[in-house]
């Protein structure tokens, strides 16, 4: 049961980081569906310095500059990712599937040239056994801090730093606005597109640190592919209609859902007696996602100039 | 302004080909030239035989290019073209493998079972879309991991090799026939997707340029509130607009699985790349059926020079990030080819007296 729950963490925590990051793009007005491309980019970098330094600098050390890496290499795609939507004005979901196609590419290329396979090894030694007094604590204390990563902290961190900047400063405020009525924001002396590359770069940085998330406590090797978790965050995004207050309950609910069919191929005798096959619970979040936008009235949830480039002599 | 256009594109693959060749400088900087040289001439280099290998790999690509392409013109971004590709492959598979009664004639009815499930699998964003107001693009991501999950589910259920967790071979009568291509570019992998390819081609082309129906969805996608002014259900057009590029994704899945290329479908969680090739091949070819034709010969040329990379110790995959960077480029050039045409018609307005 605490492996499970140990597991559902491991799942939603990188689900969580990502989706925030989806959110201050489409929050500041830019689609941004290369979060898949920014989490497998972030991850490879990371990765890729664990890889070559391996063995050199003690392991948190390690992990919290491949962690800070990652981060760069997303923000770098987000950089792209910005020059196209907000100083070109181009389309934002062509830039972003070719950032979702460019990212994968060059992973693979790099990885089959340093290592003799298309996957990126790295030695499983990042976990903290116990931490003192608060392994403790009931039922907490085995699933947050026994056999733990800092990833999980450093995820749990993003997030509540994420909320207060959204709903408490005045950048926050201001990156809603641009997302929303980004005309006001202009007449009120703004620059637009300056809040709209600051929402991209953080999204790109936080889908990079996702990505790193993801690999660390549930694998050990890079394969340039984190099985559909952008778009997955992207549902999660959705599905909590843009609110960065639901985002924490929808990643535990499908992160929830991974984990149920995660179990089942692990344990064949749960699918033997299951009268409800594994793949419905990984198909559940995107049916659910559907339902809930078809059920809401259209986008009245999403922000209400997202997806337009901002067009200063339309005012 | 034709011209124009077709230059952004050119812009696009020198654009693309040149961050290839930097990549393999950065990579191999000894052999980065003639590599580039070998992969850049492999689609002709053993004649016939490569021609036949490149319209292999540019068959689907040119059906999945269509399928996205189609849905531009109605005002749509299908990115849903591999959920609807997967679907209709199962439809297509599952007969192939299982209705073994038809005999010669499974690939007829394989073939329009993948058009019918792709189109099904495409029209319900376009419902979405058209009544509930639902973005196609989210609502596609989300048709093509239900796509995913369901059909692995579906295949291991139904038509299961578990020694290889992959579909099960198609008999003879399930494969669709080459037609004497294979005779003409002897010794190649083509197959009889080429044939679908063409005639989809020819097709959509007469349906976008000589109908009224192909006129009408166009007029959609210019600009919708315009179109139901003059009298177009446009809710209507949207939705089959959806469903023609669902066809047409779903055909593409008939055409390489109902093949002798010993392609199978393999259960795992990634994605055919099909669907997504399909997003940049209409995208360079402008979104039109003879250009989409034209730039799926151009990635199946690419994906032939791409093979030939092994032989310098250099992986394929370079070839997909000249791909990546060519969607980029297209993105921007776009944008470029639109201010240009404005530029175009203030300058000629200013000429008028």
């Amino acid at each position: 049961m605490i492996f499970l729950l140990q597991q559902m963490l491991f799942f939603s925590m990188p689900l969580m980081v990502v989706a925030v990051g989806g959110l201050f793009s489409e929050r500041s007005g830019i689609v941004n569906i290369a979060l898949e491309g920014m989490m497998i980019f972030g991850g490879f970098v990371g990765i890729l310095f664990l890889f070559l330094f391996t063995g050199r600098m003690s392991g948190q050390y390690a992990l919290a500059i491949a962690m800070g890496l990652a981060t760069l290499a997303g923000m770098f795609l987000g950089l792209m990712h910005a020059y196209a939507s907000v100083t070109m004005k181009a389309n934002q979901a062509i830039s972003g599937m070719a950032l979702n196609i460019l990212a994968p590419a060059v992973a693979v290329f790099v990885a089959k040239e340093v290592t003799p396979s298309e996957l990126i090894p790295f030695r499983q030694r990042f976990f903290i056994p116990v931490v003192p007094v608060l392994a403790d604590i009931p039922i907490l204390g085995p699933v947050l801090f026994q056999r733990a990563y800092i990833t999980t902290y450093v995820a749990i961190a993003v997030f509540v730093v994420s909320l207060i900047v959204i709903k408490k400063t005045r950048f926050g405020l201001r990156l809603r606005a641009s997302g929303e009525h980004p005309h006001a924001l202009d007449a009120a002396g703004v620059k637009v597109s300056r809040i709209r590359y600051a929402g991209v770069l953080i999204s790109g940085g936080l889908a990079g640190l996702g990505g790193i998330i993801f690999f660390i406590p549930t694998s050990v090797e890079f394969s340039a592919s984190v099985s559909g978790y952008g778009f997955l965050a992207i549902a999660v995004l959705v599905f909590s209609r843009w609110e960065i207050k639901r985002i924490i309950a929808t990643s535990f609910f499908f992160g929830l859902m991974q984990t149920i069919a995660s179990a089942f191929s692990g344990i064949p005798f749960l699918a033997e007696i299951s009268f409800i096959p594994a793949e419905f619970y990984r198909m559940l979040p995107y049916v659910a996602t559907l339902v809930v936008l078809s059920l809401s009235r259209g986008e009245s949830a999403a922000p209400a100039a997202i997806g337009v480039p901002y067009d200063v002599s339309a005012r | 302004m034709e011209m124009l256009r077709v230059y952004s594109s050119l812009l696009a693959i020198v654009a693309g080909l040149l961050t290839g060749l930097i990549v393999l400088s950065i990579t191999n900087p000894g052999q980065a030239w003639a590599a580039f040289n070998t992969m850049l001439f492999a689609g002709f280099r053993r004649g016939l035989r490569s021609v036949g290998n490149v319209v292999y790999f540019a068959s689907p690509i040119i059906l999945t290019g269509l399928s996205v392409g189609f849905a531009f013109k109605t005002g749509l971004f299908n990115i849903g073209a591999t959920g609807q590709l997967l679907f209709g492959t199962y439809a297509a598979l599952h007969i192939a493998i299982r209705w073994t009664f038809l005999g010669p004639f499974a690939w007829v009815v394989g073939l329009a079972a993948a058009v019918i499930a792709g189109a099904l699998w495409g029209v319900i964003p376009g419902i979405l879309k058209a009544y509930k107001g639902v973005h196609e693009v989210v609502s596609t991501i989300m048709m093509n991991y239900i796509a995913l999950f369901l059909v692995n589910f579906l295949v291991r259920r139904n038509i299961y090799n578990s020694l290889n967790n992959e579909s099960l071979p198609v008999p003879r009568g399930g494969i669709i026939p080459k037609f004497g291509f294979d005779r003409v570019f002897a010794g190649s992998n083509i197959q009889g997707a080429f044939v679908v390819a063409v005639v989809a081609t020819v097709l959509i082309y007469i349906l976008l340029n000589k109908t009224v129906l192909g006129f009408e969805l166009k007029a959609v996608g210019l600009n919708r509130h315009a179109s139901r002014y003059a009298g177009i259900d446009e809710k209507r057009r949207i939705v089959i607009a959806m469903m023609v590029a669902g066809a047409l994704a779903g055909a593409a899945g008939a055409g390489i699985f109902l093949s002798d290329s010993l392609t199978f479908l393999k259960v795992h969680d990634t994605m055919p790349t099909e669907g997504f090739m399909g997003i940049s091949v209409a995208l360079l070819g402008l979104k039109e059926p003879i250009g989409v034709f034209l730039a799926g010969l151009f990635f199946g040329y690419l994906i032939v020079g791409g093979q030939t990379m092994q032989l310098f110790d250099l992986a394929p995959e370079v070839i997909d990030v000249i791909t990546g960077m060519i969607v980029y480029f297209s993105a921007l050039s776009l944008v470029f080819e639109s201010l240009a045409v404005k530029v175009f018609r203030k300058l000629t307005r200013e000429g008028e007296p």
